[in-house]
């Protein structure tokens, strides 16, 4: 039977076929699906930081790229399925709010988690398939581990496949 | 020494209960002025959430929502949010901009006005904040946005989680006849600029 897991924000997931992942209202945070296609195990991470080391309060490792990508893949090896497979889709990172001035870092979070997530599954040879990333506007993913789609829905901007 | 979340928990809360009070009071006069209607408001409700439960107050994570956004700037520094339900937000416009009808989408005249209520209750509840610590705090202009809860309560959650795993919501509820209006402050001071502000308020040495 086909169980629909919620992810919540700083909080991650790992399942296997047929399970659905999903995450709510992505904003500036990034969601980070990853997947191994053979064994059909799937993990998704909703992570709010770029980098557990900038930040003295980093107890909740999944709030953070680095730390939640480790924890994820490490649980989906536990699974079964072989680091060398896996392949991820990635969305959110917007700017949600903008004033004239320029935008200060914190405005920018969006962005930076997506660098931030690009370069910690670049270091770990994990290829990015799709992205939907950017933009001023709430996301709502949900990842099927019998295709490997992700589903990305918005306000006003469609819905989409990647 | 930096603050524990059970110590603000524990202790601050009461004081934070009585500036979002002074602040949610001066807003609504300021909101009936503008609109020269009668508004009443219930004891707002002061709460320290997790992320997990943030966007269920509003409804969840894909209800959408107006989100109106501020810097502040002055002895301390952060954020305040100004969050209204879209309900709340057109029965708001529709008070101010005198339509018989409160159901309407909200247009971009609407979208100018929601931004202006923001402006004027935010910059009440800043008012009574300063004059209650004696700190001198200024507001930037607003930025609305109107999207899902859970994206748009993401900035002020990815601010707080830079020191705290919890966010501070001030709700305050606003009746005028028979519309009610629920609006939820976020305040969001920078990390340092908390200490520095329950200092003022007396409660932290």
């Amino acid at each position: 039977m086909q169980t629909i897991v919620k992810v919540g924000m700083a909080d991650l997931k790992v399942v296997k076929e047929p399970d659905v992942l999903t995450t709510l209202g992505l904003g500036s945070c990034v969601g980070i699906a990853v997947y191994d296609r053979f064994k059909k195990i799937a993990g998704l991470a909703h992570i709010m930081l770029p980098d557990s080391n900038q930040i003295k309060n980093n107890s909740n490792k999944a709030k953070f790229a680095d730390t939640a990508i480790e924890i994820m893949i490490n649980e989906m090896i536990k699974l079964g399925a072989s680091q060398a497979r896996l392949t991820a889709k990635i969305a959110g990172g917007s700017q949600m709010f903008s004033f004239g001035n320029g935008s200060s870092d914190l405005m920018k979070i969006g962005y930076r988690n997506t660098l931030s997530t690009k370069e910690i599954l670049e270091n770990l040879k994990i290829p990015i398939l799709a992205e939907d990333t950017g933009g001023n506007y709430g996301r709502t993913i949900e990842f099927y581990t019998e295709t490997g789609d992700l589903l990305v829905k918005t306000i006003g901007y469609g819905v989409k496949t990647i | 020494m930096s603050l524990t979340l059970e110590e603000m928990n524990n202790m601050y809360l009461d004081v934070l209960k009585e500036v979002g009070n002074i602040g949610s009071g001066n807003a609504a006069s300021a909101l009936a002025k503008m609109i020269q209607k009668r508004i009443d408001m219930d004891v707002p409700n002061v709460r320290l959430l997790s992320f997990e439960d943030v966007a269920s107050v509003l409804g969840g994570e894909e209800m959408v929502v107006a989100g109106i956004y501020f810097q502040v700037e002055g002895d301390i520094d952060g954020n305040i949010m100004f969050l209204l339900d879209i309900s709340s937000s057109k029965v708001l416009t529709s008070m101010l901009m005198g339509r018989e009808d409160y159901t309407g989408d909200l247009d971009d005249m609407d979208r100018s006005a929601l931004q202006e209520i923001g402006n004027i209750l935010s910059g009440s509840y800043i008012s009574s904040l300063s004059a209650l610590t004696g700190l001198n705090l200024k507001l930037s202009v607003p930025s609305l946005c109107i999207d899902m809860a859970g994206a748009i309560l993401s900035v002020p959650a990815i601010q707080f989680s830079q020191t705290f795993d919890n966010v501070l919501l001030i709700e305050t509820i606003l009746t005028e006849g028979d519309y009610e209006v629920k609006g939820n402050f976020f305040l969001i001071p920078d990390s340092g600029s908390f200490e520095k502000l329950l200092r003022s308020l007396g409660v932290y040495s």
